[in-house]
């Protein structure tokens, strides 16, 4: 079981100032949490592009092409319908629904790939042990970085949090 | 003018709510706050409840005896064959599309006010399109049979007929709603996680646990969360066109006068939205009331949606004004006589309180003071729904009345288990609203958390 410090910020600058220093120090940048969404800050803790637009636009195209095919199957072979002497494969009204449920399929796609790269559904995590963890969702930014093993380490970790403007600092287990 | 941010500084909230936690606090003491929130302040709600239940009741006997019984209880008959059940379809499904539009369209463009209500406005669509699915059913002859409308392995070995738009219409409104549902989720599992950490009662707690999903609000899970958030909003605006103009070609797929328009799908988008934001007027207007959001949807808000409302009713004019003249210009002799019956035909009263409605009151609002009072912005929504809910009526009454064969001419008149569907719907629709207010954040929490931090920094 490893060991993190977690410290809490009033605002995001600081958060914002000390993950630079971290990066700076070679500290173990664990997470950031934050009560709303900030620009640039899971970049800059290593997080690479999410992917899921990509994965939205291939479910999407799987399903256009599965619902066209299976319109196109049943017009025009297996219920073939004459219906005033258009053509079977009547491509132009085959789209609507396709286009509908295609939407709709990378919209499930995307959120099932949300879950999945989030981690979710977890409902408890190691951090929810510890009581202020819940100021993150509330009005307080977090970070953690791992806590270095040697007492000297740990010290120096626990005064550049301080300095960089701490509100407070507590040793979670993760 | 009660709660007024500076407009100079660009401010969309009061300046009271001056940090995370004044956002939290004013947001979750309506769901969480036992001592401030007691039966007092819920006795309104009650009150609404106390209408909404019995409509919903009524709603639901009249769908009962209308499946019962058949569609021989409505004023359906064998020339208007849509009659009510559709254009409350039509007029429930357009309130429902604003929602989305506020939604994704302000959040693509970076308009920070949509924070103060795309949640409500979400809810909106959420319910108004689960009402508007019901009415295609309940308009079939044999409505133990709609399910034939989707594909699935039969003994019959039928299959749906693609080029119908009952079958369009079928795909728009279930996707539309289950991306609605999707889409308002996934924007709320940041609040359920707040409402979390807040809530001091262990089932409470449990609760918006459990379909928080055990949201840690980590930066990595913000940027998963704000990718696909984001992406969504993408696809939404073009399915919200797609549905509403598909809503617009089961008209205009037709070779009936007054409905073979090529005008009719983005005429019917702009009409939805315009519905969809005089419904939000309403909407937030009760809700800034009810829940003491003064400081969180300010008249700067009215103002801004007076202003589309009334861009909104002058498009609609010139679509009005493009109908006649294409129907004039035609020279088709049904297309020119549909067009003398619209203004002087059986309904043209209703016809007036249409164009009053929907082209004429809103123009009010060119005045800024207009915008500024609360009471004339609820009272050009209430014109602008019941304009809009006339348009509705009229386009499937006067041109079925009056098509081509003069033998068919009829004109429709309502039965009471068609209004009293009609009023039961909007039963059903404030039920939903007020348990969806007792039961979640009407607000985004999490966006007017940025907010509020963003617009009180220099």
């Amino acid at each position: 079981m490893s060991h993190a410090l977690l410290a809490a910020f009033a605002a995001p600058e600081p958060l914002m100032r000390m993950v630079q220093q971290a990066r700076d120090k070679s500290l173990g940048l664990i997470d950031a949490f934050t009560p709303y969404p900030i620009e640039g800050l899971s970049e800059a803790l290593g997080q690479k592009p999410t992917q899921i637009p990509w994965w939205m636009l291939g479910g999407g195209v799987a399903m256009a092409v599965l619902f066209y095919a299976m319109e196109w199957l049943s017009a025009t072979r297996l219920y073939p319908f004459d219906q005033g002497g258009r053509p079977l494969n009547s491509w132009p009204t085959f789209i609507v629904a396709t286009v509908e449920i295609s939407v709709l399929t990378a919209a499930l796609t995307g959120f099932v790939a949300m879950l999945v790269k989030a981690g979710l559904p977890r409902l408890h995590h190691p951090l929810f042990e510890c009581g202020a963890f819940e100021r993150a969702s509330q009005d307080q930014f977090l970070l953690a970085i791992a806590a270095p093993e040697d007492a000297q380490a740990a010290g120096a970790a626990r005064q550049a949090l301080w300095d960089a403007g701490a509100v407070w600092i507590e040793e979670v287990a993760l | 003018m009660s709660a007024a941010p500076n407009p100079e500084a660009g401010g969309w909230i009061a300046p009271d709510i001056d940090s995370c936690e004044a956002v939290n606090r004013l947001i979750a003491a309506p769901l969480l706050d036992r001592q401030g929130w007691g039966r007092q302040q819920w006795r309104g709600w009650w009150m609404l409840m106390g209408i909404a239940l019995p409509l919903t009741g009524v709603f639901l006997l009249g769908v009962y005896m209308i499946l019962a019984k058949g569609i021989g209880l409505l004023g359906n008959n064998t020339t208007i064959v849509w009659g009510f059940p559709i254009a409350n379809y039509v007029w429930w499904i357009g309130i429902g599309n604003a929602g989305t539009l506020i939604s994704a369209l302000l959040l693509l463009t970076r308009q920070t006010w949509r924070a103060a209500i795309n949640r409500f406005a979400e809810a909106m669509t959420l319910f108004s399109v689960a009402i508007a699915g019901i009415f295609p059913i309940i308009h079939l002859g044999r409505p133990m049979f709609f399910y034939w409308l989707a594909p699935y392995p039969n003994p019959m070995t039928l299959w749906p007929q693609w080029r119908s738009a009952l079958v369009w219409d079928f795909w728009a409104i279930a996707s539309y709603l289950i991306f609605s549902i999707v889409f308002w989720y996934t924007g709320l599992i940041p609040d359920l996680a707040t409402l979390r950490d807040r809530a001091t009662r262990p089932l409470t707690r449990k609760l918006y646990g459990v379909f928080a999903l055990g949201f840690r609000s980590s930066a990595r899970q913000w940027t998963i969360h704000q990718s696909f958030y984001k992406t969504m909003a993408c696809l939404a605006v073009p399915l919200v066109c797609s549905v509403h103009s598909i809503v617009g070609m089961d008209f205009a797929a037709s070779v009936m006068p007054g409905w073979q328009e090529s005008i009719f799908p983005p005429y019917f988008v702009v009409g939805a939205m315009f519905s969809g934001f005089a419904m939000v007027v309403i909407l937030a207007a009760l809700i800034r009331k009810a829940l003491h959001f003064q400081s969180l949807v300010t008249d700067r808000h009215f103002d801004v949606i007076g202003k589309i409302i009334v861009a909104s009713a002058c498009i609609m004019g010139a679509s009005y004004a493009t109908e006649w003249f294409t129907a004039w210009y035609s020279g088709e002799r049904a297309q020119r006589t549909y067009l003398a019956y619209v203004f002087t035909g059986t309904y043209a009263p209703f016809y007036a309180i249409m164009l009053f409605g929907n082209v004429i009151a809103p123009q009010v609002l060119w005045f800024k003071r207009a915008r500024a009072s609360l009471p004339t912005m609820v009272t050009v929504a209430v014109l602008v729904l019941i304009g809009m809910w006339f348009e509705r009526i009229l386009i499937i009454w006067n041109t079925l009345g009056h098509d081509y064969l003069p033998t068919l001419w009829r004109a429709f008149w309502p039965t009471i288990w068609d209004y009293l569907v009609l009023v039961g719907s909007l039963g059903v629709f404030l039920l939903a609203f007020l348990l969806f207010v007792r039961l979640l954040p009407s607000v985004s929490m999490f966006e007017m958390r940025e907010l509020a931090l963003r617009e009180r920094r220099p």
